[in-house]
């Protein structure tokens, strides 16, 4: 590993304010999360009258779209800050990134609020918000394309300073993950920008549904891996330094972000397994396409598990599961990402289940799906990322994560264990006994199936308030870590290689044969099945406003 | 480059089980023509009417064989349109005989919706512009919501209707 750089204040301060803006986000978004769990439990009104799918839009936007992208691309700016540095104008270019974001941000948020964009996060047409939610969110989409030109540019300095050396493995990940966003968000700006804003400012009469959609998808499932991959870069290069060890394997760590970044892209049929109008062929197609992933997957989980093991053993702990018992439990660093991956081995379970080609249909828009990311993005995910907070946040204000603080991080990420598991258990046995997602408490006519499902509306108004404490303990860790601990060093921790490790293969480090690889891969599920639905579409569809109160 | 022993057996035993499970699914969709619903039919979602089996006396149960059925939908926001009674009110609930085949077809004349037959295997997307349909096989005696699985708008959850199977 080369050396490591300091955060210099001008730099720090860049990274803590999208980290501000994602605890924001995480406050207001838990909020709308909160009241959705209260209404669906039949007990609880919205006051003034707000709808409920007003606030089911600002749960899904602030919290899938808004927190996410702000932390990380901010968590990433400092992993390139750390290894390969940041320069004075790549810093004036994130922060024009930060305010198109911003700008995009609020203007999107403003909308929603005047209930004039109630269309959900997956904004599916021919429902039509004011024009302004799509302008909003075509800002947010560039300023998060200027951050990954940023990084691509700090690695290609850093590499042009450092001929014939390998780049430092966070950065080549980071720089993975960007062009994946890169390539999946060309889709949904597409339809944004060509089909979308046009037509909701009245310049296009009709719009076509299944193109909207299709281009939706194809930045949707990418999407959920830009999420995940910042955790993975924590999980490998990390937590392997927090428990005292070393990385497993510095290639086969960049190996598996590779594969990520061929499979996780050319896939989105899968969440359009019960549409109408695409082949069952290349749906077919796509689902093989989607496994793939499952690769990339089983290496990391094995390298993870072998750090454990490892680093244990070494510490001369003996016996078959010895290692195990003396991980740093106590350490909040490690165990809040921990149960994340825990998380992920029912919520991988649960993903290989909804992209089978027909056992979709038992789970296609139930509230299992639901369930299914609110144990993976919204559990495997933001404990990793709060674990990242606990280091990060202290490491960029210069203060110290106290023991207390420590303590108080345990107690919440044991909130979110147990709210997150009532909640979404109950989301997953509702699903499976029919009750659809995104609707308001309903009784549907008093059948007897639906007043099955009230039960478990109750339990998840239960789980959703023990997670609403988990957000209040959270945000005010983050204000606690920002404003008022004890001044001091936190450490940044990065693993490192093995002293005798092998010589990472100079071939891995071929850019344009991968992103090559990555076109040829989403040409070769797209093409096809995406003239096919040009050629063989019907009339396109006018706005409809009044379903939702937009007109 | 190495590949720890551990590891190797891993990864052969993982991506083992991932062909097998592919080969199980290729199996169901290829041979056995358990396809999610896919058919590429396509309609005016202004003039639903032009399909004859969106006429409006055509919607609802039909029954067309011994137990054969077909059920013609038109999903719009908030409402799945049965057809109506001898005495005009619209058909809410829908009754049809245990072990009959029927034909599902929905369309769309607004929005996208979806028509979940709440516990079963039905379960499709209705978008404007084609027409949706699978083939079941009613087979357990009960009595099943119909829900509108798809967010069609701040009604959304209004949207149902019931079907009854009998012994
Ligand atoms: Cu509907």
């Amino acid at each position: 590993m080369s050396e490591k750089l300091q955060i210099a204040k001008p730099e720090s301060r860049l990274y803590m304010s999208f980290l501000y803006v994602a605890f924001i986000s995480l406050f207001i978004g838990g909020l709308m999360g909160l009241l959705q769990t209260l209404v669906r439990s039949g007990e609880f009104t919205m006051p003034w009258g707000v709808d409920y799918y007003q606030i089911l839009t600002l749960h899904g936007v602030i919290l899938g779209l808004v927190l996410t992208t702000y932390f990380i691309i901010g968590f990433q700016y400092s992993l390139m800050g750390k290894t390969v540095g940041i320069s004075f104008k790549q810093r004036k270019m994130a922060w024009i990134g930060f305010w198109v974001m911003v700008i995009g941000t609020i203007m999107t948020a403003i909308t929603i609020l005047l209930g004039k964009a109630s269309v959900l996060y997956t904004f599916y047409a021919p429902l039509q918000a004011h024009p302004v939610f799509y302008i909003g969110l075509a800002f947010v989409i560039i300023g998060s394309w200027i951050a990954a030109f940023v990084n691509f540019r700090q690695l290609y300095v850093w590499k042009q300073k450092h001929p014939n050396e390998k780049s430092p493995l966070l950065a080549f990940m980071v720089v993975i993950n960007m062009i994946m966003w890169v390539i999946a968000s060309l889709g949904v700006a597409v339809a944004v920008v060509v089909q979308f804003i046009p037509w909701s400012l009245g310049y296009a009469e009709t719009i076509n549904v299944l193109i909207s959609r299709t281009l939706f998808w194809y930045f949707g499932h990418p999407l959920v891996y830009f999420w995940l991959l910042p955790a993975y870069m924590a999980w490998y290069a990390i937590i392997p330094k927090i428990i005292g060890g070393k990385i497993f394997s510095d290639s086969l760590a960049r190996i598996a972000f590779i594969l990520l970044l061929f499979f996780s892209i050319p896939v989105g049929f899968h969440h359009q397994l019960t549409e109408p109008g695409i082949d069952p062929i290349w749906k077919f197609v796509q689902v093989v396409l989607t496994f793939m992933v499952v690769i990339p997957s089983l290496m990391t989980a094995f390298s993870i598990f072998a750090t454990f093991e490892i680093t244990g053993r070494r510490k001369g702990f003996r016996g078959l599961f010895g290692w195990f018992k003396h991980l740093p439990w106590k350490d909040v660093r490690f165990l809040a990402p921990v149960i994340g991956m825990l998380a992920f081995i029912p919520g991988g379970a649960g993903g290989i289940i909804n992209a089978s080609h027909q056992m979709n249909a038992v789970v296609h828009n139930t509230i299992w799906v639901t369930g299914h990311f609110h144990i993976t993005a919204a559990t495997t995910v933001v404990l990793t990322f709060f674990g990242i907070t606990y280091w990060l946040v202290p490491h960029l204000t210069g203060r110290k994560l106290t023991k207390s603080i420590n303590r108080l991080g345990i107690i919440q990420s044991i909130f979110w264990a147990v709210g997150m598991t009532i909640m979404s258990g109950a989301m997953h046995i509702e699903g499976l006994l029919g009750a659809p997602r995104r609707s308001s408490f309903s009784t549907y006519g008093g059948t007897e199936q639906a007043s099955e499902w009230i039960g478990y509306q109750m339990a998840q108004a239960i789980g959703g308030s023990i997670l609403f404490i988990g957000i209040l303990l959270m945000v005010y860790i983050f204000i606690k870590l920002t404003f008022f601990a004890p001044k001091g060093n936190e450490e940044f921790p990065i693993a490192e290689e093995e002293e005798n490790a092998e010589q990472t293969p100079k071939w891995l480090e071929n850019w344009k044969l991968w992103i090559a690889i990555t076109i040829a891969l989403i040409l070769f599920a797209y093409t096809i099945p995406f003239v096919d639905i040009i050629q063989n579409s019907p009339p396109g569809s006018p706005a409809f406003d009044w379903p939702i109160g937009n007109s | 480059m190495h590949l720890h022993k551990y590891e190797k057996i891993w990864l052969v035993f993982g991506v083992g089980s991932l062909i097998f499970f592919l080969l199980i699914l290729g199996f169901g969709a290829f041979w056995l023509g358990t396809h999610p619903q896919s058919h590429g039919v396509t309609i005016d979602p202004n003039n639903l009417e032009a399909h004859e089996a969106f006429e409006p006396e055509n919607l609802g149960v039909t029954k067309v064989a011994d137990d054969e059925y077909i059920v013609n939908i038109v999903a719009s926001a908030f409402n799945y349109d049965l057809g109506t009674d001898e005495e005009g009110t619209p058909v809410k609930n829908i009754r049809i005989p245990k072990g009959s085949t029927v034909l599902f077809q929905v369309a769309s004349p607004d929005v996208v919706h979806g028509f979940n037959v709440a516990g079963t295997n039905v379960n499709m997307m209705v978008e404007p512009g084609y027409i949706s349909s699978i083939e079941t096989v009613l087979d357990n005696v009960g009595e099943y919501t119909i829900v509108c699985n798809e967010y069609c708008g701040v009604g959304h959850h209004q949207m149902f209707a019931s079907l009854e199977v009998y012994e």
